[in-house]
C-alpha cells in the first residue's frame, strides 16, 4: 500500500498508541509535506510528545501507518529514523556544554560515519559550511558553555543540519528566547524551508512561529482536534480549539480605594545590573515587572526577596526596613518568591509534593524540637486543594507532575506562609494554556485577599491579563510605567523594545 | 604588555594548569635560594623516577574524572595485579621475561578493570559506590586467598628491568644519579593517552559523557562501550603502575599502594580537572602530579618539617582549585 499523498515527506496515519490501558493516541493523522513548516499544537497531555516519539523512533505506535518518502516503514527505530533525516530538537538541546561549538556540530556526523579516528580539520569545515547555510556567525572553537540561549539552538540546529537533516522537529522553540530573537530563528526557518529542509514546532506558545508555518494540527486527548492552513488561526483560536473551552479574556478588578501602601522600594541600585528603583505596592495590588532578557528584571526580583544584595537603597514593609540581601530576614517580614526556574532554584524534585509544601512550615508545626507531622501534612493539604494541585498521590515525587502542577506546588508552598507580599518571576514559564489561565486567575484571587503581588514576566499577554499597573525596564532602569488596562499587546512590545 | 599576552591562548592566566605551574616554579626558586644543591641532575632524576607510579596512576584518574566518573579503586587494581604476577611468575616461571611479566599485570589490571566497567556501564550503578566496594574486595581477596607475605625475592628479570637506565653518572658534586627506563613507560602512556583523548572518536566520546550523559545517548554514543574501555583502560594503566611500582622499588608488598588513591585524585584535580565530569588535560594533570611530587619530597628542603606535607598538600587543593571555583561562582552571580 502507497501514501495518499505523494509530496508528503512524512504521513503518518491513524497512530495508536497505548500504554498499559491508557490511550496516548487515538487514530491521529499527521502529515508534513518538504520545505514546510508545521505547528503541532497541544496541552501538556495532549498526546504531542508521544505522536513525536514515535516519528523519531523511540516509541513503537500500537497501530497506525508510517510513510517516509512515501515508503511505509516499520519497526522504525531512533537510527533509521534518525538516518531518513528526522531530527528532533530537544528543548534542552542536547548539546556537550565543555566541547566547542565545530565539536558539537560535527559530532553526530563523525559517529555515524563510524570512524574510529576523529578529524578535527573535517570537523572545523562542516561546522563552518553548516554555520555559513544558516548565516550566522558562531565562533568555532567556542565553549558551548559560553554562549547565549540563543547561540546554543542555533548549535543545534547546525548540529541537525550538519546530520543532513531533511525534518527537523524543534520542541518548545520559543520559550527561551526573547522577541528579538525569535526574529533571528524565523529568518532562519525561512532560509531552511527555502532549502527543502521541513521543520514541526511543538509547542503550546506558538502565536509566534504562525506567521512562518503553513499547516497547524492540533490535538486534544490523544486526538486530532483540527488541521490547517496557519492562516486560519490566531493565538485565540488556538488556544480554544486546544483547551476545548473559551478562556475569557479576564482584566482585574479594581484595588479597594482604602487599601494601603505594603511595600517601599527606594533608590535600589546594584552598579551594573539595576539602578534608582523606585515603587511602591499596595495591598491587593499586582505590579507587573517587565523588560527584556537582561533588563534586570530578574535581579531585581531576586533582590526584593534577598537573593541578591543591592549596593544601596531602601526596602521597607509597614514603614519597618528590611536588611538587604537576607532572604531569610524577608521571609520572616512575610514575603514571598517563587522562582523563575522551578526545576533548579523552587522544588525538591525528588522529594514528594506533600513534603515540598510542608517545608515552608516546619518552624510553624515544632515543638520542643520534635515536628508535629500530622498537622503539618494537613496544613499543607490543605494548600493543594485549594490551588487544585491534580495528582494521584502527594507522596509522588513533584519531577512526576505537570509544569502548571509543579507551579501549583511551588505557590502552595508560599500561601501556608501567609505572605503579606509575594515576588513571582516569570509564573508561567513551561506552563500550558488551561493551567496558565488557572494560575493566573488565583493570582488574581490572591489579589482580591488582600496580598500584594509583583508578577515579573515577559510574557504580555500574562502582564496584561493579571496587571493593575506595569513597570517597564530597560538596561537596570524603571523607564515607563503603565496603567495595565491601558494599552494593547502591540503598544505593550514597541515600549519594552524601543 | 598587550601583545605578550596575545601569545598565548584565551584564558591563559587563569587556568589551574598555570596556577599549578607557577607554584611550581615558585616553589623550585625558593627551594634553590635555599640550598643550592636542590636544582641539580640528581634532584630532577629523583623527581622523575618517583612521579613514574603517580603518574601513571593520575593519567588513568583523570580519564575517569573527565567521563563523568571517579575511581579509587586504581591502587587495589594495581597491588592485586602486581602481586597476583609476582606470585604467579614465582611459582611456574621465575625466569619469565619482564615484558610477559608486565603483559600478564597489565592484561590482570584490565580483568579487575572490567569487573568495575561491568557493574558500572552493563548495571549502571554509581561509580563511587561501585569502586569503593571494589577497593576492599579487591584488596581482602588479594590478602585472603593469594598472600599476605612481602616478597623481596622477586623474578630476576624484574630486578633486572629496575637496572635498566636511560642514563647514569656522578655529577661534579660528587652526587649519584640514574634515569632509569620505567620513565619511557610513563611517557609512552601519555602519548597514548593524548592520541586516545584528542584524535579518536572514542576519546573525544568521553569527553562527550562527562559533558552530558544524556546528549550522548541521544548523539548516538555507545555509552555503556565507552564506559567500559574507560574502566578496563584505567585497570591496565594500574596493572603496569603496580608491577613497576614493585619493580623499582625490588619488592612485592601486597600491603603497599592502597591509601594513595585520594593523593593521585587530588593531584588530578589540582591540575584543573573538574569532579563533575567533561574537563581535563594531560598537561595539567602531569603539573599536579609534579607539584605533590615535589612537596612529597623536597618539602624539607625549603625549611619546612616532613610531618607538614599533608598539610601543604590539603592547602594547596584548597587554594589551587578554591581560587577558580569561586571566580567561577562570582562570574556566574554577576552574570545571574
Amino acid at each position: 500500500m502507497a501514501s495518499a499523498n505523494p509530496h508528503a515527506f512524512i504521513d503518518m496515519k491513524g497512530i495508536t498508541k497505548r500504554y498499559a490501558g491508557v490511550t496516548a493516541l487515538d487514530g491521529v493523522d499527521f502529515s508534513v509535506n518538504a520545505g514546510e513548516a508545521v505547528c503541532l499544537v497541544g496541552e501538556n497531555g495532549s498526546g504531542k510528545s508521544t505522536l513525536i516519539k514515535i516519528l523519531s523512533g523511540v516509541e513503537q505506535p500500537t497501530d497506525g501507518e508510517i510513510f517516509i518518502n512515501g515508503e511505509q516503514r516499520f519497526n522504525l527505530d531512533p537510527r533509521a529514523s534518525s538516518a531518513a533525516g528526522v531530527m528532533v530538537i530537544f528543548q534542552d538541546f542536547s548539546l556537550f556544554p565543555n566541547l566547542s561549538v565545530a565539536e558539537n556540530i560535527a559530532f553526530s556526523t563523525q559517529l555515524s560515519k563510524q570512524n574510529t579516528l576523529f578529524k578535527k580539520r573535517n570537523a572545523r569545515d562542516l561546522a563552518r559550511s553548516v554555520l555559513q547555510r544558516i548565516g550566522v556567525d558562531i565562533p568555532l572553537d567556542t565553549r558551548v558553555e559560553s554562549l547565549p540561549v540563543a547561540h546554543k539552538q542555533l548549535v543545534a540546529i547546525c548540529r541537525a543540519l550538519a546530520c543532513e537533516a531533511r525534518l527537523i522537529i524543534m520542541d518548545e522553540p520559543t520559550t527561551a528566547l526573547t522577541e528579538l530573537e525569535v526574529h533571528s530563528l524565523l529568518e532562519i526557518i525561512r532560509r531552511l524551508k527555502q532549502d527543502g529542509v521541513a521543520v514541526v514546532f511543538v509547542s503550546h506558545k506558538l502565536a509566534e512561529v504562525l506567521e512562518v508555518s503553513e499547516k497547524v494540527f492540533i490535538l486534544r486527548n490523544g486526538k486530532n482536534v483540527v488541521e490547517g492552513p496557519a492562516t486560519d488561526f490566531d493565538a485565540a483560536s488556538l488556544t480554544r480549539h486546544m483547551t476545548g473551552r473559551d478562556l475569557p479574556q479576564v482584566t482585574v478588578s479594581a484595588i479597594s480605594e482604602t487599601s494601603q501602601t505594603l511595600l517601599h522600594v527606594k533608590d535600589l541600585t546594584k552598579a551594573g545590573v539595576f539602578e534608582d528603583i523606585n515603587f511602591e505596592l499596595r495591598a491587593g495590588e499586582i505590579l507587573g515587572i517587565t523588560g527584556l532578557l537582561g533588563s534586570g528584571r530578574t535581579p531585581l526580583a531576586k533582590a526584593l526577596f534577598g537573593l541578591t544584595k543591592p549596593d544601596s537603597g531602601r526596602i521597607t514593609m509597614d514603614a519597618k526596613v528590611i536588611p538587604l540581601g537576607d532572604p531569610l530576614a524577608s521571609a520572616t517580614a512575610r514575603i514571598g518568591y517563587v522562582p523563575e526556574d522551578r526545576l533548579t532554584e523552587g522544588l525538591f524534585l525528588t522529594q514528594s509534593i506533600i513534603r515540598n509544601v510542608a517545608v515552608g512550615r516546619l518552624t510553624a508545626h515544632e515543638r520542643y524540637g520534635f515536628l508535629n507531622m500530622k498537622s503539618l501534612n494537613a496544613e499543607a493539604d490543605i494548600w493543594l486543594n485549594r490551588l487544585k494541585v491534580k495528582a494521584p498521590d502527594i507522596e509522588a515525587p513533584v519531577q512526576s507532575l505537570s509544569g502548571g502542577n509543579q507551579q501549583r506546588v511551588a505557590l502552595a508552598r508560599w500561601l501556608a506562609r501567609a505572605p503579606r507580599v509575594l515576588v513571582l518571576n516569570g509564573p508561567s514559564v513551561g506552563v500550558d494554556v488551561g493551567s496558565k489561565a488557572d494560575i493566573h486567575n488565583i493570582i488574581r484571587e490572591l489579589a482580591a485577599s488582600g496580598i500584594g503581588v509583583i508578577v515579573i514576566s515577559d510574557d504580555l499577554p500574562e502582564l496584561l491579563a493579571t496587571c493593575h499597573r506595569i513597570l517597564v525596564m530597560r538596561n537596570g532602569k524603571i523607564t515607563d510605567e503603565i496603567k495595565g488596562a491601558s494599552i494593547s499587546e502591540e503598544e505593550l512590545a514597541h515600549r519594552l523594545a524601543s | 604588555m598587550t601583545r605578550i599576552i596575545k601569545l598565548f591562548p584565551k584564558g591563559f592566566f587563569t587556568s589551574n594548569e598555570t596556577l599549578v605551574a607557577v607554584v611550581i616554579i615558585a616553589f623550585c626558586a625558593i627551594a634553590t635560594l635555599s640550598d643550592p644543591l636542590f636544582f641539580s641532575v640528581t634532584t630532577v632524576s629523583d623527581l622523575l623516577r618517583a612521579s613514574i607510579v603517580l603518574g601513571i596512576f593520575a593519567i588513568g584518574a583523570m580519564l575517569v574524572l573527565v567521563s563523568g566518573g571517579i575511581d579509587v579503586s586504581f591502587t587495589a587494581v594495581a597491588v592485586s595485579a602486581m602481586y597476583m604476577t609476582t606470585v604467579f611468575s614465582l611459582g611456574f616461571w621465575p625466569d619469565m621475561p619482564w615484558y610477559l611479566i608486565f603483559t600478564i599485570s597489565i592484561f590482570l589490571g584490565a580483568c579487575l578493570g572490567a569487573i568495575n566497567g561491568v557493574l558500572i556501564a552493563l548495571f549502571g550503578l554509581p561509580t563511587l559506590i561501585v569502586t569503593l566496594g571494589t577497593l576492599s574486595v579487591f584488596r581482602g581477596f588479594l590478602l585472603t586467598f593469594v598472600g599476605s607475605e612481602r616478597i623481596s625475592a622477586l623474578p630476576p628479570e624484574m630486578r633486572g628491568f629496575s637496572r635498566m637506565v636511560i642514563a647514569r653518572g656522578t655529577t661534579e658534586g660528587g652526587s649519584f644519579y640514574s634515569l632509569p627506563w620505567a620513565v619511557a613507560a610513563l611517557v609512552f602512556v601519555v602519548v597514548l593517552t593524548w592520541f586516545i583523548l584528542q584524535k579518536t572518536v572514542l576519546g573525544r566520546s568521553i569527553f562527550a559523557i562527562g559533558g552530558s550523559l544524556e546528549s550522548a545517548r541521544r548523539v548516538g554514543i555507545n555509552v555503556r562501550a565507552v564506559q567500559f574501555f574507560v574502566y578496563v583502560y584505567v585497570g591496565a594503566l594500574a596493572g603496569l603502575a603496580g608491577i613497576i611500582h614493585a619493580s623499582m622499588g625490588r619488592m612485592a608488598d601486597p600491603f603497599s599502594l592502597v591509601g594513595l588513591e585520594l593523593s593521585v585524585i587530588a593531584a588530578v584535580v589540582l591540575g584543573g580537572a573538574r569532579l563533575i565530569g567533561g574537563y581535563g588535560t594531560l598537561t595539567g594533570t602531569l603539573l599536579g602530579v609534579a607539584l605533590i611530587i615535589l612537596v612529597q619530597n623536597s618539602l624539607i628542603v625549603v625549611g619546612i618539617p616532613s610531618t607538614w606535607q599533608s598539610v601543604t598538600i590539603g592547602m594547596l587543593i584548597l587554594v589551587g582549585t578554591g581560587i577558580p571555583a569561586y571566580q567561577a561562582k562570582r562570574a556566574a552571580a554577576k552574570a545571574a
